[in-house]
């Protein structure tokens, strides 16, 4: 088995089936901050999901996208918490 | 050599990555929730880049997967606590099992102000105080 075959058959399948257990929670999630750390999680995955796809295709340039993603989830998570708790603040 | 040391860090990381999925899927509450995928998906998503860095072994790609690893490991904690802490104010509840809450009551939960002393003893001690202060004046202005 070389690697290409065990990345794409062996890792990219665990990496699948881990965002779709996220998303379960994703879409359970009780209450909305359960979804705000799903949402992160789903999009750290897809992360390693582009990483290991530069392995695959062997282009590097696809590691910029991962760090444009790195960005926007932080800016995401951020973002939500500050304008949850002002929302919260408004109700007392 | 190098095929062997990617088979190994590609694997971990998946693993990791795969644990802090089941975390979330399975924890009880929020903030056991994110303290799971916190530091799973951290490790994970670190080894997985460490990965693509041997294999490309270019200087270039290298300093770009250490970039997004050095980005990583700094905003998650900061993330996650930002999040928890809005967890918190929101009102989740803890998991029943539960033994300890240290922060119950001693966030004030207006101005969002973390005190070492709980916050409604604090609010309660002012106005006895007050109040002790007015009936002072009050004796005073009748002794006169």
């Amino acid at each position: 088995m070389s690697l290409h075959d065990y990345l794409y058959f062996v890792i990219l399948p665990i990496l699948a089936i881990s965002s779709l257990a996220v998303f379960v929670r994703f879409v359970k999630g009780p209450t909305i901050v359960d979804r705000i750390v799903a949402f992160d999680l789903i999009v750290t995955l897809g992360i390693a999901e582009i990483a290991i796809y530069s392995i695959i295709y062997d282009k590097p340039t696809f590691l910029d996208i991962a760090t444009i993603l790195a960005l926007i989830a932080f800016l995401g998570t951020v973002a939500f918490a500050y304008y949850l708790e002002k929302r919260n603040k408004k109700d007392d | 050599m190098t095929d062997i040391l990617i088979f190994i860090l590609a694997t971990l990381g998946a693993l990791f990555a795969m644990l802090a999925a089941i975390g979330i899927l399975r924890m009880p509450d929020t903030l056991l929730r994110i303290s799971v995928t916190t530091k799973a998906a951290t490790l994970g998503i670190g080894l997985i880049l460490g990965a693509a860095a041997l294999y490309f072994g270019d200087l270039a790609v290298s300093s770009r997967v250490q970039a997004i690893i050095i980005f990583i490991v700094l905003t998650a904690p900061v993330g996650a606590h930002l999040i928890g802490r809005t967890s918190y104010f929101t009102g989740n509840e803890l998991w029943k099992k539960s033994v300890i809450d240290d922060l119950k009551g001693k966030y004030d939960i207006k101005k969002h102000e973390l005190q070492s002393e709980d916050a409604q003893k604090l609010h309660r001690k002012e106005k006895q105080k007050k109040e002790d202060d007015d009936r002072k004046n009050a004796k005073e202005e009748n002794t006169w």
